[in-house]
This record gives structure tokens, C-alpha cells and sequence, in this order.
């Protein structure tokens, strides 16, 4: 390397070499994901952080420094404030999501006849086009506007037990539309933790049951004593997922009610102000927000992951095993 | 719960029957759940207007037609959505293994400080939130002169594709670094390592990332909505979108035309499921 640019033929000689391949191949192999991830990712984020203390229109003509003005109408204008309490119920509702999808999955790990027609009738909305549900919960819970005659899906099933049609899409009651949304999105993404929970259920050592099949154990007992220690940093690692997951709801709301009846969530509130009311700046310092409720979340995550290999294995056991290898080895 | 069978030694304790009645009942209540919904649709698609409107939503069709299916297709666009679809996955599914896998090799052969920054850097993108991010990377796009292009998408899609990144580099740990000094030892070239014994290599990699990638984008709304406003750029998601915020909407088409955008997703499913499994489970885990 020492010998570099003496001579035009020594450089083109030491490209040759594999020290001189690293170097090109490096340079060829990430100009263009480097040059992608800096134009779309870096540069908007520094942007993001810059235009969230401007009152700034779509096309940044002539912003105007306005310091924390945005960060206060997020957290002071409840059309704004309301976001957060509508995260509360995606929240709720994702650990339900999680406790069925757990109870779902232990079923489908046990002895079934169809197995597979169940897990894959109940995995398959999650690859179902998002626009593509968001039509069927239209029909499903909406009695419909006037080229939609006719009770929606939900209220037929109920008349035909001899109750009343209940107008689910009512504009007075958020907390009903809410729910409704809420169940749209378990309904889409519950079977994607379903098979998160298969694979972790199954990738517990056979000996195990065997073991407690000859003491005789019961199914809670199992679950409450194998199953469950077994597979705790999925479900923590799944918690986190369902935190990230209720903040950046977005296409169900959307579609459905377009955010109106109280149901807007945080995202959906982000681009209705960007790109309808074309107020930039305090969409970004939405963007801002976002980025720091996701990066205490990410923080929280690594360390209840430290917690998890702490809590199997001491540090003071670690270096005992440690400690006893060596004696082994001298 | 008997997940091992023991039919000699037969522990009954009280309510085994029971459990597992329950079990299935809890399944197939779940199964209606999902099903129900759906159900509707298909034997909406089917009826005609006039049915549609005077008919309850269980009610069967009088006759079975697929006049909805060929408006759908033809009139409402569907056959470009799903054209316009196909050519942005198959780009970005290229864009994004050729990217992918150059990264992916470099950051993991070539250890040291530079390519430790890059995975840095590469980790660090994976916390921003990408859909609020949209408010500033819009005026990027737009500054490029993207808007209302294919480009647009197609560019985003390659762009930001972290996880994918991470896919192929957990699978490339698994590859000996032995066969590189093989190849070395051959008077191979890096370039050509990467070709010749790399990518082959990758191919369980690489099938589940274009698994992932064909869902994602085949299902994404978000991204066909902001940046291509254009009539004849509509995707597949944002066919849909269109008819249903149109004023007069046509439900019984709108679900012909739902039923064929879930065809070919369900399709590669029925074919694909165990990789498709194990390829969403290995893709969400090294978020």
C-alpha cells in the first residue's frame, strides 16, 4: 500500500492484489445502497429534525423559525393529543392479540387432525392486501351509504340470533369505532404472532413434555411451567413488536373511516397535516416524536433482552462455569 | 395438549375430553371468524346490481356469473394495477438481491472499522420511522423530479430494504469462509468469489427474501399512494383505493376486483406456506 500512485502501472498493479479488490470491491459493491440509504433515509431524518422548529408550507417557501411552537400544538391541541389516546386502544388491543395468539398457537402445537388447514386459514389475512380488508370490514360492519343497501355482514349474523342491528361506524361514539377498528387489525395480523408462537413453542426440547407427561402434569401446568419460561423472550420481543405496531397504525383507519369519528391515528394524523393541509413543519415534528417514542421503546427492548440472559445465567455463575472449564482444560 | 401420543400408558385425568373439544371449538370459531368476513364478499361478487341491493348478505347468488370478474378486470383497471404491480416487483426484487447481497458480502467478509460503521449506520436507519418519514423523503422525491413515476417506488423499495440486508448476512455467516480461500487459492477474484460461490450460496436467502419482498409490495398502499397520483401508474392497492373513494361505487364489482387481487397471493400461499413461514418468522426476528 506504501507503493500506491508512484508509478500509474504500480497502482494498476496493486489493484490486482486482493488488498487493492478489497478496496474497489468495497467502493463498487455499497456507492449505490450507501448513496440510497444517505438520500432517503439520512437526509430526511436530518431534515425532519430541522424543519420540525419551522413553520414551513410543502414547497419550503420562506420557513420561519418558530422553535418549539410544533412540538407544543402536538401536545397541547387534543385534535392532535387524541392520537396518542387512540395508540391506547391498538395497544390493548395487541395484547390481546397476544394472549390469543398464544392460546391459538399452543392448540395448533398440539395433537390435531387438519392442523394445517387451521394454521393456514388463520395465517392467511396477514397476507391479504391491506385495501383489499379494509373493503371487506367496510361490509362487514357498515350498513352502507346508499349504493350499499341492505345490513352489513356483522349486523346480519346478529338478526339472525333475534338481536338488533347495532350501527357500529357511529360518529358519536368513538370508543365504538375504535374498537372496531381495533378488531380489523387483530383480525389482519394475529395469525404472523400465531406463527411467531409455533416456532417458538416447537423449538422447545421433546424431553421436556416427556418429562412432565410421566409426572403426569395437566395442560395448564405444562403450558404454566414449560411451554411459557420457554418461550418468554418471544413474548417480550413481541411486546415491544405491538408497542411499535400502535403507534404506526396507518391503513385500517385510513381506508375505513378515513380517520374521521375520533378514530385518527398518530401516522394517519402525520399525513393528513403534511399532505392536506400541507403544514410540513409540524408534520415533522410529528415525525420527531414518532422517531423518539420508537427509540425509548428499541432501549427498553435491549434491556429487558439483557435482562432475559441475566436472569438464566448470573454473571458470578458465568464466570464459575468459566473458572471450572479451565481446571477442566489444565 | 397431548403432543406426545401415549396410547399404551393412557394418563386420563378429568376433562381430557373436554379439552380437547374446546380445542377444536376455539379453532374453528377462530376459522369462522376469519372466514366470515370473506364469505360475504365472494357471494357478493357474484350476485348482479340489482340482486346485490335486494338481497341479504348470506343469501346465495340466483346463478352463479362472472360478468362482475370481466368489468372488474377489464373496465376497472385491475389489469393495470396488476401489470403495474408485476413490473415494480420484479424491479425492486432484482434492485434489491443485486444490493442486498453486495452489502451483505462486504459488511460481512471485509471486517473492519469502515464496514463496522456501515453496518452502524445500516442499524441505525432500522429505528426511523419510515411511514412519518415520508413527510420529508417526499420532498426529496419530488426534488429529483420522481413524483409521479415508477421510479419512485421502485427506488424506496430497493432504498430502504434493511431487513432483507440482514437476512443475507445472518445466511452468509453460515457460509465457511474456507470456500472464499478456496477460491482465493484458485487466483479467483473477489468479484468473482461473490458470483460464483457467494450468490449460489445464498439461494435459501434469496428465495426468502423475494418471499417477503412479493408480499410486502404487492400489499402496500402507502407508498403507490404518496408518490404516484398518476391514473395510469395505479398498483394493485391503489386500484382498489380508487373505487371505493369514487362517489358512485359499485360494491358487487368492487369485490370481483377484490377477489382477484387476493388470487395470486393466495395461489403462491397454497404452494409456498412452509417457506413462507419460516420466511416471515426469520425475516421479523432480525428486525
Amino acid at each position: 500500500m506504501k507503493t500506491k500512485l508512484k508509478k500509474k502501472g504500480s497502482f494498476s498493479e496493486w489493484l490486482k492484489t486482493y488488498e487493492g479488490q478489497k478496496l474497489y470491491v468495497s467502493i463498487l459493491f455499497l456507492v449505490i445502497p450507501l448513496a440510497l440509504l444517505l438520500l432517503f433515509t439520512f437526509v430526511p431524518a436530518f431534515n425532519m429534525i430541522i424543519y420540525s422548529f419551522q413553520k414551513r408550507d410543502q414547497f419550503g417557501v420562506d420557513p420561519e423559525f418558530v422553535g418549539i411552537d410544533n412540538y407544543k400544538t402536538i401536545f397541547t391541541n387534543p385534535d392532535y393529543f387524541i392520537t396518542f389516546k387512540n395508540s391506547l386502544y391498538y395497544l390493548c388491543g395487541s395484547f390481546i392479540q397476544q394472549a390469543l395468539a398464544l392460546l391459538l398457537a399452543s392448540i395448533l402445537c398440539s395433537k390435531l387432525y387438519a392442523k394445517g388447514l387451521f394454521k393456514g386459514v388463520l395465517f392467511f389475512p396477514y397476507l391479504m392486501n391491506g385495501v383489499a380488508v379494509s373493503i371487506i370490514f367496510l361490509r362487514f360492519f357498515t350498513k352502507g351509504n346508499p349504493p350499499l343497501t341492505g345490513e352489513g355482514t356483522l349486523n346480519s349474523v346478529l338478526m339472525s340470533f333475534g338481536a338488533e342491528p347495532v350501527r357500529w361506524m357511529d360518529p358519536a361514539k368513538p370508543f365504538l369505532v375504535n374498537c372496531c377498528l381495533v378488531f380489523v387489525s387483530v383480525w389482519r395480523y394475529i395469525g404472523f404472532d400465531i406463527i411467531m408462537y409455533i416456532g417458538a413453542i416447537q423449538s422447545i426440547s421433546p424431553d421436556l413434555y416427556e418429562a412432565s407427561d410421566l409426572d403426569g402434569a395437566n395442560p395448564w401446568q405444562r403450558f404454566r411451567y414449560i411451554v411459557f419460561p420457554s418461550i418468554k423472550p418471544i413474548i417480550s420481543l413481541q411486546l415491544i413488536l405491538a408497542v411499535k405496531g400502535a403507534i404506526s397504525v396507518f391503513e385500517i383507519p385510513y381506508i375505513i373511516t378515513g380517520g374521521n369519528y375520533g378514530s385518527s391515528t398518530f401516522v394517519v394524523k402525520t399525513i393528513e397535516t403534511a399532505f392536506k393541509k400541507k403544514q410540513v413543519g409540524l408534520a415533522s415534528a410529528m415525525a420527531v416524536v414518532l422517531l423518539i417514542i420508537i427509540i425509548i421503546v428499541t432501549l427498553i427492548q435491549q434491556f429487558v433482552f439483557k435482562d432475559e440472559k441475566d436472569d438464566s445465567d448470573t454473571k458470578r455463575v458465568r464466570r464459575a462455569k468459566k473458572r471450572l472449564e479451565k481446571r477442566g482444560k489444565a | 395438549m397431548n403432543s406426545k401420543g401415549h396410547t399404551r400408558k393412557k394418563v386420563i385425568y378429568p376433562g381430557i375430553v373436554i379439552i380437547s373439544l374446546l380445542k377444536y371449538l376455539v379453532l374453528i370459531a377462530g376459522c369462522v371468524m376469519v372466514l366470515l368476513p370473506l364469505l360475504v364478499i365472494i357471494l357478493g361478487a357474484f350476485k348482479d346490481s340489482k340482486e346485490f341491493a335486494n338481497t341479504g348478505v348470506f343469501e346465495l347468488p340466483v346463478s352463479f356469473k362472472f360478468d362482475n370478474f370481466k368489468t372488474a378486470f377489464f373496465e376497472g383497471k385491475v389489469l393495470l394495477g396488476l401489470r403495474n404491480t408485476a413490473l415494480i416487483i420484479v424491479i425492486s426484487c432484482f434492485g434489491t438481491i443485486l444490493t442486498g447481497t453486495m452489502t451483505a458480502f462486504v459488511i460481512q467478509r471485509f471486517d473492519g472499522y469502515f464496514t463496522r460503521a456501515i453496518k452502524g449506520a445500516f442499524l441505525l436507519a432500522t429505528l426511523l420511522p419510515n411511514i412519518s418519514m415520508q413527510v420529508t423523503v417526499f420532498q426529496i422525491v419530488s426534488k429529483l423530479g420522481l413524483y409521479n413515476t415508477m421510479a419512485a417506488p421502485i427506488i424506496l423499495y430497493v432504498g430502504t430494504d434493511i431487513i432483507s440486508i440482514y437476512i443475507f448476512m445472518q445466511f452468509l455467516s453460515q457460509i465457511p469462509v474456507s470456500l472464499d480461500e478456496s477460491g482465493i487459492m484458485d487466483g479467483a477474484s473477489y468479484p468473482r468469489i461473490y458470483f460464483s460461490i457467494i450468490l449460489p450460496n445464498l439461494k435459501p436467502a434469496i428465495a426468502t427474501v423475494l418471499i417477503i419482498k412479493f408480499v410486502s409490495i404487492y400489499n402496500d398502499f402507502y407508498t403507490p399512494q404518496l408518490y404516484m397520483q398518476d391514473e395510469d401508474l395505479l398498483v394493485v392497492s391503489t386500484v382498489l383505493y380508487k373505487y371505493i373513494s369514487s362517489t358512485s361505487i359499485k360494491w358487487e364489482i368492487v369485490f370481483a376486483g377484490i377477489i382477484i387481487c387476493i388470487l395470486p397471493t393466495l395461489t403462491i400461499f397454497l404452494f409456498l406456506q412452509k417457506y413462507i413461514y419460516s420466511g416471515l418468522v426469520s425475516g421479523a426476528v432480525k428486525e
